[in-house]
């Protein structure tokens, strides 16, 4: 039989995460600071509500636009959150989580060729879904002394007359990197001027510790040129759950709607009813979560800092991102040595892009207890380096 | 609340040094605050909470306790309310505890025997008796779902996720 996979995909890179991933499968006694999801469960009252339809019989298809009470119930978070409205009949569209928001952007507004960029390090998938849509990610390396934020003259130097857009993600996976809204609006006032399209990945937003959250469309140089990506994984401990929304210009919403609607129909209905019981009721338990990824983050920073692991203290996600760079390994030979020698689980920061060497990404949804083991496992490591 | 007292009071194993590290203080002032807590009787003791349910079943313990809980209807006395029945209630090392609740009687009661007659003559003998206590309802036990918080009948949840995802 001959070859039927494209060339596109043999030269599409593995996900690094994957290649780690492959490493600890079977290992037994590992503390995993590799994950990318709350260690919490989906507040029971969402569980419930879920079951609830289930035994109601509320199992068809939705319209491919999503549950009209879901596009209601986040047309008015929005609104709460930014001051800003977005119709939710034609500028909201529930996707199966942020990832296939992101996919249905970039192949509705990528023609062959045309670039997109994005600052590093960042969520494994963004580059992959470009090229997948047949554009050119151009990734912009994000300095580590500035805290890994994306500033207005390092994203003027990469626009071309190619350019499409830039993609945005904050609070950051990995570097937990965010922004204030004087720092967002300088690097929306170079899209406008460019006339690029702002592409925001707002995911993390509620898990944001220091300062209250600005979303991007909230400033004047992005209004009605911003895609606003965000969903109900991280916050809401519904990972599994797969709902995901994304709010911008209707022609783009169309067109990705288009493209959804041949592709996955719609998101699956119980965890679109789900989400509306979040919206509803599920502020306190995102309170409650946030509380604890608040201290547990204090105590990873504090901690890392002690053994002697460079680490900057990240606004928002639930992610750390220390410096390993003086022990002179790179970063996959010191998570490899890390977990096979200690047992400790942690994804090398190449793996969200080459500017991520001499890095290491830690996750703190974890138990504080097990965080306290793998603090003293990582000492031990360090102590022999 | 103070955040100091609300991880006391989900681990009562907490060390300063961590609650420090966890709410950005000083080892110091968090060993300060937590003393005076306890001298201000805020922090009235350190308890480990034990699934009975799960004793029983474990290293064949035969010391199992039977409990009840009782609604009292009580008579409340001139300028002192129920406290004073109450307090003669609660002191009855039987009477683990007890709460004054509104409602279609006063006082609910837990209590712990070592077997269903000494619970039974608790009630007969030193509770009925009382001479305010107008009538009693005694509801034994059968099985403990879910207590202060937590959830006593399923075992210890293990961790599904996968151990790296981006």
């Amino acid at each position: 039989m001959k070859d039927f996979v494209t060339d596109t995909i043999k030269n599409l890179p593995p996900s690094g995460i994957r290649q780690f991933f492959e490493l600890v499968i079977g290992m037994e006694d590992v503390i995993s600071l590799g994950v990318g999801e709350p260690d919490f469960s989906t507040p029971w009252n969402i569980c419930e509500a879920a079951l609830y339809s289930i035994e109601n019989g509320l199992t068809s298809y939705t319209s491919n636009s999503g549950l009209l009470e879901l596009r209601q119930l986040i047309s008015k978070h929005i609104l709460k959150r930014s001051n800003v409205r977005f119709r939710p009949e034609k500028e909201i569209l529930i996707t199966v989580g942020v990832s296939e928001g992101l996919d249905l952007a970039m192949r509705t507004i990528l023609d062959p060729g045309q670039e997109l960029v994005i600052p590093e390090p960042c969520y494994v998938s963004y580059a992959p879904t470009v090229i997948l849509a047949g554009g050119k990610p151009v990734a912009i390396s994000t300095d580590p002394a500035k805290g890994f934020k994306l500033t207005p003259e390092e994203l003027e130097a990469a626009i071309t007359d190619k350019t499409r857009a830039i993609l945005i993600n904050y609070p950051c996976n990995p570097t937990g990197a965010s922004y204030s809204a004087d720092e967002l609006e300088a690097l929306a006032a170079v899209a406008k001027k460019h006339d690029l399209l702002i592409m925001s990945d707002e995911i993390y937003d509620e898990l944001t510790y220091d300062h209250k959250h600005t979303p991007m469309v909230m400033c004047p140089s992005a209004a009605g040129r911003t895609l606003y990506f965000n969903g109900f994984s991280k916050a809401h401990a519904m990972t599994g759950w797969r709902i995901g929304y994304v709010a911008g210009p209707a022609d783009i919403i169309a067109g990705m709607t288009k493209i959804h609607q041949y592709t996955m129909l719609c998101a699956p209905i119980s965890g679109q009813v789900a989400a509306c019981e979040a919206l509803k009721n599920g502020a306190p338990a995102v309170e409650k979560m946030k509380t604890a990824y608040h201290r547990r983050r204090n105590f990873i920073v504090e901690g890392l800092n002690e053994i002697g692991l460079n680490c900057h203290m990240p606004e928002g996600s639930f992610y750390v991102f220390p410096s390993i760079r003086k022990f002179g390994l790179s970063s996959t030979e010191f998570c490899t040595r890390l977990l096979t020698e200690e047992k400790v689980a942690v994804v090398p920061g190449t793996a969200f892009g080459q500017c991520g060497e001499g890095h290491v990404r830690m996750c703190y949804a974890v138990d504080i207890e097990d965080i306290k083991t793998a603090l003293s496992r990582i000492k031990n490591f360090c102590s022999r380096l | 609340m103070d955040p100091i007292l609300e991880i006391l009071e989900h681990n009562a194993k907490a060390c300063p040094e961590d609650i420090a590290k966890m709410l950005g203080k000083d080892p110091q002032e968090v060993r300060d605050t937590i003393k005076k807590y306890e001298a201000d009787n805020i922090i009235l003791k350190y308890k480990t909470i034990l699934n009975k349910e799960a004793i029983h079943d474990y290293a064949s313990d035969s010391n199992a306790e039977v409990r009840a809980l009782i609604e009292v209807k009580i008579i409340p006395q001139r300028d002192r309310g129920f406290d004073s029945v109450a307090e003669r209630i609660y002191n009855f090392p039987e009477v683990t505890s007890c709460y004054l609740l509104s409602g279609g009687y006063d006082l609910l009661l837990v209590v712990e025997g070592a077997t269903l007659a000494s619970v039974a003559n608790f009630v007969a003998q030193k509770l009925s008796p009382l001479e305010n206590v107008r009538g009693t309802s005694t509801h034994f036990l059968l099985k403990k779902y879910k207590e202060d918080g937590d959830i006593l009948t399923a075992g210890k949840q293990s961790d599904t996720r996968l151990q790296v995802s981006p």
